[in-house]
């Protein structure tokens, strides 16, 4: 079984989901069990946190799922590091999607931030999960730092525009130690299917799934695309073909 | 720590070579058709199945070192500083147990030799010895960097492995590059040619360019030495701890070398024999694996090998080299550490590269970056 691990976590769906934008938690609760995900993220600003019934927790105990709280919504290193601790107190779990964006319109990931916040948070023992532009040198930094994996963007979150980045997610690939999961931006079950194909080791789909006019069975489509895609890269893609080039001889003096 | 040994680990010798000579035609095919290629389209690239593609491997090959490198050929010059050896390398000139005069350059052999050298041309220099810690140890290798650190724009030294701090120490001094071959990766016949001497500890070889990396040398050089053992199995390992040192040590550059086993005194003949046409199919696979990774060859190779190559793959070449301490100038007649098959001048080396096109770097670094 063409499993992923990532810490002591072992996954075989390869598809992880979000928690946001559903028209209601019974919705999500149907997509999210649609699409087999077994790890789910969820923003620590929805829940709460003193409410043991939360709405949004409480369609999410199923034991499939494991929760990701993600840090959304804090601006620089420090409240990231915070937010994560909170996290770890009130669901139980030191695995933490990383996601500082300082800026609520595009909401890109600073660089800087999330680099310091991760090298704290792995000192404190957290898994940690970068949300990150697909920025290749940064990917090796926070790998250095002993993240979990990283997660570049595609496009900008929520955009639905595919893979934007894709020469900058080659090289992540190509390069990377930890695994690399595209997060951001995947608006088709086809911009899954090529991200695993390009060697992504999984990727995370939010609004694509939530703001279909049916997320169940977008959910499912999304589901069968990603395994599609990790069959084709673990099947080999055929080439493409390209036309002979007629050039002059190269290695004609090892005749002579 | 990362360290090599532990990748190593999985990949056995034996079911390695399998696998290259099992590779087919149709394996070939797929993997020159593909932009990026892996190690098992490597494998494929350098079994015999390749033979009839040689030309297709070339030619790629050519095109892709053209887009990187542009018609460029960077040249350098070795500068032997001694033979004392206290290993025993059954294929070497300098080998412990050769009766042959030692020599080690003092500071003012070390100036002339290194005058020589710039007076040709030269501003890219490696500095050769062979292992003998106590008389060319780390001090008095730092000793020679200084002594040449003016004169020459990029300094790289091909000696015996060191430790990290040793290599911070030389780094701070001036040097960019250092070269360390493995010879082979095949563990038991490693131990057969160094059998005795700090050389015969396989492990200690073979992580040094983990501890080149962790002191952020600039540029790492590795290689086997072909004739010891199969080289297509050697030339997989060899890419295989090219791709673990990239993905590890990311802020390094790095070369390959391929030295083919030459006649010395008291020599070796090659188990294996790699042909000139292995060696053009092995270029060509490393290039079509990995179009950043610098490829040399020395003046080893002959002048009909060496004009046909410059345009297919190779980046970097020595030119008019003497492998004996003091061979340029100080003392031109003591023993070679192998015979050197293409003995043109500087100038005539230059000719032959404008002749094809490319124009000849001296100098694509400078001192002050160190």
């Amino acid at each position: 079984m063409d499993t992923l691990q990532i810490a002591d976590k072992e996954f075989s769906s390869r598809l992880f989901t979000g928690t946001g934008k559903f028209s209601s938690s019974k919705v999500m609760e149907e997509a999210l069990l649609s699409s087999e995900s077994e790890l789910v993220t969820v923003a620590l600003k929805r829940v709460e946190l003193d409410n043991e019934e939360d709405d949004i927790l409480r369609h999410l105990t199923h034991s499939r799922i494991n929760l990701l709280p993600n840090t959304s919504g804090v601006r620089d290193a420090k409240e990231a590091v915070f937010a994560a601790q909170l996290a770890r107190e009130a669901l139980e779990t030191n695995w933490i999607k990383l996601e500082v964006h300082p800026d609520p319109k595009y909401l890109l990931p600073d660089p800087i931030e999330t680099l310091k916040a991760a090298e704290e948070l792995v000192k404190q023992g957290f898994v940690v999960m970068p949300y990150i532009h697909a920025d290749p040198v940064l990917c090796k930094r926070l790998e250095e730092v002993g993240v979990q994996c990283v997660m570049p963007l595609g496009a900008p979150i929520g955009s639905n525009k595919g893979l934007k980045t894709l020469d900058f997610l080659e090289i992540i690939i190509t390069q990377s130690n930890v695994p690399v999961i595209v997060d951001a931006g995947i608006g088709s079950p086809s911009h899954a299917a090529l991200a695993m194909e390009l060697g992504a080791d999984a990727v995370l789909v939010n609004t694509a799934i939530a703001v279909s006019q049916n997320p169940v069975a977008m959910a499912e489509a999304f589901k069968l695309a990603v395994k599609a895609g990790r069959m084709a890269y673990n099947a080999k893609l055929a080439p493409i073909q390209q036309m002979a080039q007629a050039s002059s001889p190269l290695t004609s003096f090892l005749h002579e | 720590m990362s360290s090599f040994t532990k990748i190593i680990e999985n990949y056995h010798w034996d079911s390695m070579q399998k696998d290259i000579y099992a590779k087919t035609a149709e394996d070939v095919i797929y993997a020159l058709q593909k932009d990026k290629r892996t190690l098992d389209d490597f494998k494929a690239l350098i079994s015999p199945a390749a033979k009839p593609f040689i030309e297709q491997m070339a030619q790629k090959s050519a095109e892709l070192t053209k887009k990187r490198f542009g018609n460029t050929m960077q040249m350098f010059a070795p500068l032997y500083l001694s033979n004392e050896c206290q290993n025993i390398c059954t294929y070497c000139g300098f080998s412990m147990t050769n009766k042959i005069r030692r020599r080690t350059l003092i500071d003012e052999e070390i100036q002339q030799e290194a005058d020589y050298l710039k007076s040709k041309g030269f501003d890219h220099i490696l500095l050769v010895t062979g292992e003998a810690n106590k008389i060319v140890g780390v001090d008095y290798i730092g000793n020679a960097i200084d002594i040449i650190r003016d004169k020459f724009a990029n300094i790289s030294m091909e000696v015996q492995p060191m430790d990290q701090s040793d290599y911070e120490f030389l780094k701070a001094k001036g040097l960019y590059a250092v070269l360390v071959y493995q010879e082979t990766y095949h563990r038991q016949a490693y131990k057969k040619h160094h059998p005795k001497g700090r050389k015969s500890n396989f492990e200690y070889r073979l992580t040094t360019p983990d501890r080149l990396g962790r002191a952020g040398i600039h540029k790492i050089g590795i290689g086997a030495l072909f004739g010891l053992e199969d080289w297509r199995t050697d030339s997989f390992f060899t890419a295989l701890h090219l791709r673990y040192l990239q993905k590890t040590y990311w802020k390094t550059k790095y070369a390959i070398s391929f030295p083919r086993l030459r006649p010395h005194s008291g020599g070796l003949e090659p188990k294996v024999e790699m042909t000139d046409s292995d060696l053009v199919q092995l270029i060509s696979a490393y290039r079509l694996l990995d179009e950043d990774v610098e490829l040399s060859i020395s003046t080893r190779e002959t002048e009909t090998f060496r004009n046909n190559i410059v345009n297919l793959g190779i980046t970097s070449m020595s030119a008019a080299s003497k492998t004996n301490p003091g061979g340029y100038v100080v003392e031109t007649s003591s023993l070679e550490q192998f015979e050197i098959s293409d003995e043109r001048s500087t100038e005539q080396i230059t000719e032959m590269l404008q002749e094809r096109g490319l124009d000849v770097v001296w100098k694509d670094w400078d001192k002050t970056w160190c």
